[in-house]
């Protein structure tokens, strides 16, 4: 199980990449892995906004539909326009190539709120 | 929780465990897609050990299993097996089953898991309320273990391990005989569409089998498959999942297995309330849907017509094989013929798809 060092993330499981106020939003290879085979996913639309805490997609495996949340507030600037043909992509390549969204957040303090690689790993230890 | 006695193993080859039914049980090993085309294209290992097992025996077993059952016991030989079902009086499923003839005073039903204590208790139910003499129901459940072993290299796999000839039994026959040196009730039936086998041996000695098997069959890439296969590949053929397809609710008429309910046979409970459905018309018929546009329909989602529901998808998934979403749904019979174009109700959006022939593949 990968936690890189570089990302934040969530509780629900997202990874965020920051690069100024752009952030990169996919589901952790944590999450991938308890999913099993991802067959579907459902992405916003470029131009839509989404909420810190708010779904804003969906990731389908073959026995179950998974909500996806949004770590920040902001305007969806970009999309993964390669999941929707190759959704195996979060699987085989979580941090990477299954990215779904770029965010331009709209509060920077809203990154306090996301935990580092350390927090993160520590809370899904918990989880068993 | 109820385990079967290949708990550990399942655990060892690294199997995700969930509940189902009652039982602690294996949904998936090194992934569902991996698996269901591992059985497609070779073969695949199934614990079916939590399914129920129960004997009926005497020589009034036939009349009782005759007013029992909805397919017709009669046509039965010794060492043939029958798909068949209980239905209560008002026509809905008790449970849909399999039945193994033995001799004429001995029989065998294999019940759903889930169903096994309530399927004991109407057979119980029936036993004493009906006139039947001569006739002992003996729930064997915990006696049995049962392995599928299914796939195009099923038989090739088991040969190896049994002296029985397997050409000799033919599609939904059984023989009794030695697999690895274990007494074992070799059947050539499934739940994958698959050419293959269901084993049955005592409780003790199924995990010997089991290990067994994955041993002679690994080299032509036999796997351990899940709950979550076992679901796609049933669901590929249109075969019907109790609780989904089938229910209380649902009659054997409308879930499309009307094939097995025999209302020529004079006296079977449940038939005079099918018999009724058949004249009038059934009301909603079970098909096969297949996505037009992109998106995986899952059961209890709304199916449309002309913007109007018709019905509900009561399985789904993502085909492994044809790698688009399919799905089993009842729809009102006027809207059931194939080619329909449909939508389903996929979160906030209505999702085009076409009622298509089955199996899907």
């Amino acid at each position: 199980m990968e936690f890189p060092e570089e990302l934040k993330y969530t509780e629900d499981h997202e990874w965020i990449l920051i690069e100024d106020d752009i952030v990169t939003v996919g589901i952790t290879d944590f999450a991938q892995d308890a999913l099993g085979d991802v067959v579907f996913v459902e992405l916003p639309e470029v131009g839509s906004t989404v909420e810190a805490g708010k779904s804003f997609g969906v990731v389908e495996s073959v026995k179950a539909v998974s909500d996806v949340y949004a770590p920040v507030s902001g305007e969806v600037i970009e999309i993964n326009e390669d999941l929707p043909d190759t959704p195996e992509l979060i699987n085989t390549s979580a941090y990477e190539d299954g990215w779904m969204v770029k965010i331009r957040l709209t509060d920077t303090a809203e990154l306090d709120d996301l935990l580092d690689a350390e927090a993160y790993q520590a809370f899904v230890d918990e989880q068993g | 929780m109820q385990k079967t006695p290949l708990n550990q193993l399942h655990r060892d080859l690294g199997a995700r465990m969930v509940p189902f039914g009652g039982w602690d049980m294996p949904v998936q090993y090194s992934g569902v897609i991996d698996e269901h085309l591992a059985v497609r294209s070779a073969a695949g290992l199934f614990d079916v050990s939590h399914m129920g097992e129960v004997e009926v025996r005497g020589p009034g077993a036939l009349a009782y299993i005759q007013e029992l059952t909805i397919n017709d016991a009669s046509k039965l030989v010794d060492g043939q097996v029958q798909y068949s079902a209980f239905c209560y009086p008002d026509g809905g499923v008790v449970d849909d089953v399999t039945l193994y003839r033995f001799a004429a005073d001995r029989y065998m039903f294999c019940v759903n898991a889930s169903n096994a204590d309530k399927d004991f208790a109407w057979m119980q139910k029936v036993l004493v309320e009906g006139d039947f003499s001569n006739v002992e129901v003996i729930n064997r459940s915990d006696a049995y273990g049962q392995i599928a072993l299914q796939g195009p290299k099923a038989q090739e796999i088991l040969a190896r391990l049994t002296n029985c000839n397997l050409d000799a039994i033919a599609y939904y026959h059984f023989a009794e005989g030695l697999v690895a040196g274990i007494p074992t009730i070799i059947s050539r039936t499934g739940y994958t569409g698959e050419d293959g086998f269901e084993l049955y041996c005592a409780d003790d000695a199924v995990a010997r089998l089991w290990q067994e098997l994955l041993a002679a069959g690994t080299p032509d890439g036999l796997l351990p498959i899940g709950l979550g296969a076992r679901d796609t590949l049933r669901l590929e053929k249109k075969y019907a999942l109790y609780g989904h397809e089938l229910s209380e609710a649902i009659t054997p008429l409308e879930a499309g297995i009307g094939w097995i309910t025999k209302l020529d046979k004079p006296s079977f409970i449940g038939r005079a309330v099918l018999l009724d459905q058949k004249n009038r018309g059934v009301p909603r018929r079970l098909v096969g849907i297949r996505m037009v546009d992109s998106g995986v329909p899952r059961a209890d989602y709304p199916v449309y017509v002309d913007g109007n529901q018709v019905g509900l998808v009561t399985s789904g998934t993502m085909s492994p094989v044809l790698k688009v979403g399919i799905a089993l749904a009842l729809v009102a019979s006027e809207h059931a013929a194939i080619g329909t174009r449909v939508e389903i109700g996929i979160r906030q959006k209505r999702v085009a798809a076409e009622i298509v022939k089955t199996p899907f593949v």
